[in-house]
């Protein structure tokens, strides 16, 4: 396996993580909706933690390698308009599931609303990324 | 950068395999962790149990339909020549029929489970469940590899 392949593997992986972990949270907020909880609040909070952490770790693998990628691949350049939007993509998605997490660590009940928003946020980010990474508008 | 430049018709079912691969590995990694988390915590695994059952019913046959039908239509739309068969396809191909049979296994022991666990059983059912999504995250690692790295 060359450079490319492993850097082109590790990136899909690590989007897979986000999208994976983003999936599994969605089922976690589903499954703790107020009027009908199937989970105690503790057991919540640790595959809420996890989700957390996996959903992080994957957007870091994403932008590393990705840019890694970017660099390494001949005809694609860091300032390509569907790249940098990726980017500025990211950041905010990243913004939001910090501020996603936050909300639903800090007070899971009371800023449950704002924390889906976030996550919401988060998710849409995630999804036009892929959208862009498919099309390559421009490229 | 998910693939080399392509032809333009195999972009939407390209996203639509990939989307449904990744919300079949998410909901597939749910159940799984629920189970793992349950199984340590003693106080509420029929409540995990609960979770990862459902999560299972709800979200892995329409991750998974989305994304064979996926990945029959990208396969369709590059027009490969008569004989093509390279290894990274075969690849996709059984973990896919196999990962097919076992998600049968699975949503057959998933309802069984749920409606043992109303009379206070149905644990062992959690517990195969989710055995059985993690050797199909395992699987479908394999199959990242394969699609992406395109071994051979």
């Amino acid at each position: 396996m060359s450079l490319y392949d492993w850097l082109l593997f590790l990136h899909v992986l690590s989007t897979f993580l986000v999208v994976g972990a983003l999936t599994a949270l969605w089922a976690l907020v589903l499954s703790t909706r107020p009027a009908a909880p199937l989970l105690a609040a503790e057991s919540a909070m640790r595959f809420g933690r996890l989700g957390g952490i996996l959903v992080g770790a994957g957007m870091g693998g994403a932008i590393v390698f990705g840019i890694w990628l970017a660099i390494d691949v001949d005809g694609y350049e860091l300032w390509d308009a569907w790249i940098l939007a990726s980017l500025v993509i990211w950041g905010l998605a990243a913004w939001a599931g910090g501020e996603a997490g936050k909300a639903f660590t800090r007070d899971p009940i009371g800023r449950r609303q704002a924390g889906i928003r976030y996550q919401a946020l988060n998710s849409v980010g995630i999804l036009v990324i892929l959208v862009l990474m498919i099309w390559k508008p421009g490229a | 950068m998910l693939a080399a430049i392509r032809p333009d018709d195999v972009n939407l079912p390209l996203f639509l395999h990939v989307l449904g691969a990744m919300l079949l590995v998410g909901t597939l990694f749910a159940v799984a962790a629920a189970t793992a988390i349950g199984w340590r915590r003693s106080s509420d695994t029929a409540g995990l149990t609960s979770f990862s059952l459902r999560t299972l019913l709800i979200g892995v046959l329409p991750s998974y339909i989305l994304m064979r039908i996926g990945a029959q239509w990208t396969e369709a739309e590059q027009d490969y020549p008569d004989g093509f068969d390279p290894a990274w396809l075969g690849v996709g191909y059984v973990t896919a029929d196999i990962g097919a049979l076992l998600i049968l296994v699975s949503i057959v022991l998933a309802a069984v489970g749920l409606r043992r666990l109303r009379s206070g059983n149905g644990l062992r059912f959690g517990r195969a469940v989710g055995g059985i999504s993690t050797l199909l995250l395992v699987a479908y690692l394999v199959a990242v590899w394969a699609m992406t790295a395109k071994p051979s």
